[in-house]
């Protein structure tokens, strides 16, 4: 029996929550977050999941909080946007050395200043070193899918890392789409319990966990923890896979859209893929031989699988939602770096910072190698 | 209660801070660590701020301790604690741990993770009412950075950051009162206790440790490098702070005040005049601040008092 409904990313992501029925969820309030822990309070006062949610009174405490009950032996699970991932960063990194596997959803905003509470992506792409692993859903129903997933990449031996499922604000956290769910026992089955080896409430094998390591350790630490992250890569294709079984839907590290014979791409994160894919569909109408290879994975960077899938190309364009002032941004340098060595014309786009909408149109100019290098962008002096 | 012996033995014979961490010599902190986790009977995990303790006890790969230790950040140890707290009641209501005894969660923090930087996540954790101990090791300053300044920096103290001069005489403002505000947050348990006051300090932790709540301690801790004193003299520094009652020793239980102590009520010299933190306030232009200093400790004293008689109504 499938369960479809009309729901928003935000509810997907909190029916997610439901069915994993997590432990600990620590959270602090923020838009475009917040239908998310709503939706989520009122199923566990309505008696559909048993989570303790602490409301603590920072996202700077919801990662420490977080933190401190996954190493307890908690599953734990949190959600936040934007300033708070900005407030909550420095907490962050210490999860993921921490090895600390817990899931947290971000709904991508554009950070201050000016304040503002639409989509962008330089929320993502200020934590992108943390050693976290980031994957970003194109819609509703893919937000739900790796919601799902996420617990299983992130509590895997080989990885024990913070995954972050990334929503475009608005765009999905609040717009409704058809959600199809699986059902409750098959997520908890699909889930399984949470083993954590070394539980800091096991007081019979006293464990010390975030000493101070010098320079004669700290680098191997390190070291090891990215090496952990790369590891994430495999683990995410196995647990996609496995999911694949049960759903009949396949969310792995990057997705080809008719780019088999595509002399053109676009490589893009997020919901704008899904207008990538209408323009590309008109194209083929066309006869044009346009194609989209949209990036789940963003950490890990799949770069092996990235130049393999862009090979029979001719040109490639990059479309970030975060900008890197004074530098490259950050998807067009990765891809940059992962092309480095191929003939392949690669432009790199800045669009839709601050919310601002990306049009079919504006694709196709980006298609036909026209646009400007800042998409959308009027240009003109604001008042003062 | 503890006896000294067992001040370096828990009850299971388990010392919880063994030795050979890099703590300085005459350093009151692992006396107040000791003394803590000698007095709790039930198994414990600790949570630690950054800071002297942490630094000095766990360089990676070795460790100072027996007990499970989880440290994270510098100001975010009572947010920490919090997640520890609500793993633990969370799995035993879903039966995910075995039955049996409560793990007491311990927090210890310096002043700078309390008092400043720890303040905000210490008054959520406080607010929300999660069961845990909030230990204060207050040496009145940021030693591991070298002796800065803190919202616990006495006034009139010369620190690095706030260093005597020819046109300065220390820290020009008060200390903040953090056990007051502890008790703003109407939480079931909070003292003020000092380091070599052993037996008192494990009373206290005794009925924190007890408390149907958050419980806060705050411990005046010496740091010979900080206050510039003789390690051999930290006891005969830290009983000054209490005999002058710059220091007073007192617990809050459901809101009610009791002295636990009753001081000579000596003159603040005794205790500005242990310290190379505060020699300055005794060259003839300073002999005003240090007449201050005691208008300053008397009128807190008798605020005190005023308390503890309102608590006896
Ligand atoms: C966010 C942050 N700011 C500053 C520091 C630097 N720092 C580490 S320990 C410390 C002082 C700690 O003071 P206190 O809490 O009083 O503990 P003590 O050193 O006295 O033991 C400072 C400033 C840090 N680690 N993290
Ligand atoms: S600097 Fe002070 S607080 Fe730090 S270890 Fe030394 S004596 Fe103790
Ligand atoms: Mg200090």
């Amino acid at each position: 029996m499938t369960d479809v409904r009309l729901l928003t990313g935000g509810e997907a992501v909190a029916h997610a929550m439901r069915q994993i029925d997590p432990d600990v969820v620590p959270v602090y309030p923020i838009t475009p977050q917040t239908p998310i822990i709503q939706t989520f309070a009122k199923l566990i006062a309505d008696g559909e999941a048993s989570t303790e949610i602490v409301n603590v009174e920072s996202e700077h405490s919801a990662m420490s909080a977080a933190i401190g009950a996954a190493l307890a032996g908690g599953r734990t699970m949190t959600a936040t946007s934007s300033q708070g991932l900005a407030l909550m960063a420095e907490v962050v990194y210490i999860a993921a050395s921490m090895r600390a596997p817990i899931v947290m959803a971000l709904g991508n905003r554009a950070l201050s200043g000016p304040i503002n509470i639409h989509c962008d992506h330089s929320d993502s792409m200020l934590i992108r070193d943390s050693g976290v692993v980031q994957l970003f859903a194109e819609s509703a129903q893919d937000a739900y899918d790796l919601t799902v997933m996420a617990p299983r990449i992130a509590e895997d031996a080989r990885v024990l890392l913070p995954v972050l499922v990334c929503l475009d604000g608005f765009t999905i956290t609040h717009s409704a789409e058809p959600v199809s769910l699986l059902p409750d026992d098959e997520v908890a089955r699909f889930v399984g319990p949470y083993r954590l080896r070394n539980a800091v409430l096991d007081t019979t094998r006293p464990t010390t966990q975030g000493p101070f390591a010098m320079p004669d350790y700290y680098f191997e630490l390190r070291r090891q923890q990215a090496a952990a992250l790369e590891a994430a890569l495999d683990v995410l294709e196995e647990v996609a896979a496995e999911f694949e079984l049960l759903s009949r839907r396949r969310v792995g590290a990057l997705e080809a859209y008719r780019l088999e014979d595509a002399t053109r791409a676009i490589v893009a994160l997020g919901s704008t893929a899904g207008t990538v894919k209408d323009v590309v569909d008109e194209l083929r109408d066309e006869h044009e031989a346009a194609g989209l290879l949209r990036l789940v994975s963003f950490r890990p960077f799949p770069s092996a699988a990235i130049a393999a899938a862009l090979e029979g190309c001719a040109s490639v364009a990059v479309l970030d939602r975060a900008d890197s002032p004074g530098g490259t941004p950050p998807l067009h340098a990765e891809l940059a770096a992962a092309l480095y060595g191929s003939d392949l014309e690669l432009a790199g786009h800045v669009y839709g910072l601050g919310g601002r909408e990306l049009h079919p149109p504006d694709v196709r100019e980006i298609f036909r190698g026209a646009a400007a290098p800042y998409v959308g962008l009027r240009g003109e002096r604001c008042p003062v | 209660m503890s006896r000294l012996k067992t001040i370096v033995r828990n009850q299971r014979g388990v010392q919880p801070l063994r030795g050979g961490h890099s703590l300085c010599q005459g350093c009151g902190v692992p006396m107040v660590v000791r003394t803590v986790l000698s007095t709790i009977r039930q198994p414990v995990v600790v949570v630690n701020a950054t800071g002297c303790l942490e630094v000095a006890t766990t360089r990676f790969p070795t460790t100072a301790w027996n007990v499970p230790w989880l440290h994270v950040a510098f100001e975010n140890a009572a947010a920490v604690a919090s997640g520890v707290e609500s793993a633990q009641r969370v799995l035993r209501r879903r039966h995910a741990l075995p039955a049996g005894e409560e793990v007491a969660v311990v927090v210890f923090a310096g002043d700078g993770g309390t008092y400043d930087i720890g303040l905000q996540a210490l008054s959520g954790a406080l607010e929300r009412g999660h069961r845990f101990l909030f230990v204060c090791y207050d040496n009145e300053a940021y030693m591991n950075t070298g002796v800065q300044r803190s919202g616990a920096t006495p006034f009139g103290a010369s620190t690095t950051t706030s260093p005597a001069g020819l046109d300065s005489f220390g820290k020009a403002q008060r200390r903040k009162d953090m056990t007051a505000i502890a008790v703003a947050h109407h939480v079931p348990y909070v003292a003020q206790a000092a380091s070599t006051h052993w037996h008192d300090l494990s009373v206290k932790v005794e009925r924190a440790v007890a408390a149907d709540g958050p419980a806060f301690l705050n411990v005046l801790t010496d740091c010979p490098v900080g206050w510039g004193h003789e390690p051999k003299l930290a006891k005969q520094v830290i009983d000054a702070a209490v005999e002058t009652c710059f220091w007073p020793l007192y617990e809050v239980v459901e809101g009610r005040h009791r002295l636990t102590y009753t001081p000579r009520q000596a003159p603040v010299e005794e205790w500005l005049g242990s310290q190379q933190r505060f020699a300055h306030l005794f060259r003839p232009e300073n002999a005003e601040l240090i007449s201050q200093i005691q208008g300053q400790v008397e009128a807190d004293w008798n605020e005190l008092l005023a308390r503890c008689e309102e608590g006896r109504m």
